[in-house]
């Protein structure tokens, strides 16, 4: 009976669980986009520290490698840079509130249909203006990448 | 009385498509399907039992009170884990209803998983009350006591305790989807319950999962408060255990007055 | 359950939080400079060694540098964590942690010395 063992990894959701945002609702799809933007965030901030230290080979070497990125490719790239890092902090600024108990409600007396006061709307809406927070800036990034 | 007798003349039908395997026996996992009549008030453990009396009596679920308060019934209906009983086949709006076993738990066979996991993490967490003083030093006589509790001390456990152990939060949570030492919702939630009671004087309940696999590996999906059947709200429990772990809110709990009973013999 | 650990796993999580907050605040100076003039001039060669040679905004890139070399590279310790749970891989992921923090933030510091002194 090994497969029943405490640590046996049988029937585990695996990435597969996290990796799909469909089902549990907004606070889910936060969780999901919370770790998508991290890790692209910090992907992308290793290249820029990477990119901008071609600085120090003098302007050449500068100006040839800002070059590649002032694409369309390479400007759509940052917009979605500009949206990650905007829905980063603000739903990260709410989740540090919700971690500190802030914002949830406080226990009670549950009866049906069991609405959990945790999921409520204060939350939802923080998600809701993250979303449009980082819609708004990538809005405005693209007017300032592709307007000149 | 008109829709009573259409219904009875026209029996509505379902597929029901349930997970088959049988983990001793390493059999293949695969689905059987099956044709089951059903009502407005049908539930998808009516119908289940149904296929176990009159289809397939091999069919392996788990099952008692039928009315949402054992836990034993949880399973994966249509993606999301919800207890059989608790579920009726009307409301799922869908031609064909999927049984699978609950995630994360191991199989046994069927529908039916380990929950040795999930009952050493809530072990783990101590989930009783600890009183110190509910031993005399003398004498080590044990004594009796009972604890005075106003409503407002018992309405910030009370929702915790509710908690059928049915293992939905546990199988929604994504971290438990990955992270075997995570304590997962249900245990996190039970050790706020007994932190919170002021009947309890255990001083290092939160060092318990003050670990690189504790409380922190919790990111506030919600998933576990959204498939409660009870209402337990496991993520607003963790939420605020959190906020005594980092210092916002202050542990001054005062403990519940404790008025010592005598027993007969004694009075006498 | 884990013990003798330099930090509490509670301690792991303030730092978190904190260097998360004031990232925000750091990394939004930093882009307010690329705005205050225009988006293409602002990346000119020598309006950039200008910018290195400020001392406040030296500061404010060597603090992003720390501050999102440790948020980002503890998120990625903490996703890595919930994967797989056996000593041989947690200790991997501490060490590669702490030196890939460690070696972005002087890769990253190189740059601001050598590009101040240009």
């Amino acid at each position: 009976m090994k497969e029943l063992e405490h640590d046996s990894r049988n029937n585990l959701e695996g990435l597969k669980g996290w990796l799909n945002p469909s089902r549990y609702g907004w606070e889910r799809i936060s969780y999901w986009f919370q770790r998508i933007t991290g890790v692209f965030l910090l992907i992308y901030f290793i290249g820029h520290v990477y990119e901008t230290s071609t600085i120090v080979n003098g302007q050449n070497a500068w100006e040839s490698f800002l070059e590649l990125t002032q694409t369309v490719w390479g400007h759509l790239f940052l917009i979605m840079v500009i949206g990650a890092s905007t829905f980063h902090s603000a739903n990260g600024i709410r989740l540090i509130f919700t971690h500190v108990g802030i914002g949830l409600g406080t226990p009670g007396r549950p009866d049906y249909p069991y609405n959990p006061s945790s999921l409520n709307y204060r939350q939802k809406s923080g998600i809701w203006i993250a979303l449009i927070l980082s819609a708004a800036a990538m809005y405005y990034g693209f007017t300032v990448l592709f307007g000149e | 009385m008109n829709n009573s007798n259409k219904n009875n003349k026209d029996e509505k039908k379902i597929v029901l498509k349930i997970f088959r395997e049988n983990t001793a026996q390493k059999t293949d996992r695969h689905y059987d399907k099956f044709n089951v009549p059903y009502k407005k008030w049908t539930t998808v453990l009516d119908a289940l039992l149904h296929v176990k009396s009159y289809m397939d009596p091999s069919v392996a679920i788990r099952y008692s009170c039928r009315m949402a308060s054992c836990g034993s019934c949880g399973m994966k209906i249509n993606g999301i884990p919800r207890l059989a009983c608790y579920t009726k086949i009307s409301e799922l709006e869908t031609s064909t209803i999927e049984c699978e076993p609950l995630p994360n738990l191991p199989v046994i066979r069927d529908l039916v998983t380990d929950f040795s996991r999930f009952f050493n993490h809530h072990k783990n967490v101590q989930p009783y009350i600890q009183s110190n003083d509910g031993v005399d030093d003398s004498d080590t006589e044990k004594k009796t006591f009972s604890f005075y509790q106003s409503p407002d001390d018992v309405d910030k456990y009370l929702q915790f305790s509710y908690c059928i152990k049915c293992g939905l939060c546990y199988s929604a949570c994504p971290t438990v989807g990955t992270d075997l030492k995570f304590p997962g919702p249900q245990a996190l939630a039970q050790l706020y319950r007994y932190f919170a009671d002021t009947r309890d004087e255990a001083k290092n309940r939160l060092d318990i999962v003050d670990d690189r696999h504790g409380i922190w590996r919790c990111h506030f999906a919600g998933s576990c408060s959204k498939v409660c059947p009870k209402g337990v709200d496991p993520a607003l429990g963790i939420q605020l255990l959190r906020s005594y772990m980092l210092g916002i809110s202050k542990n001054e709990k005062k403990l519940a007055k404790k008025i010592e009973i005598k027993t007969n013999e004694e009075n006498i | 359950m884990e013990r003798h650990r330099m930090l509490k796993e509670s301690q792991i999580m303030k730092i978190h939080y904190i260097t998360g907050i004031a990232a925000i605040f750091v990394v939004a100076v930093h882009i307010l400079m690329r705005l205050i003039v225009p988006f293409g001039s602002s990346l000119e060669y020598d309006y950039i060694i200008s910018n290195y040679k400020n001392i406040f905004y030296v500061f404010i890139l060597e603090s992003i540098l720390v501050l999102i070399s440790i948020h980002g590279f503890n998120g990625i310790r903490i996703i890595l964590l919930e994967l797989r749970q056996n000593n041989a891989w947690e200790n991997m992921i501490t060490i590669m942690t702490i030196s890939a923090t460690i070696a972005l933030i002087a890769y990253g510091t190189r740059t601001i010395i050598l590009a101040n002194g240009l």
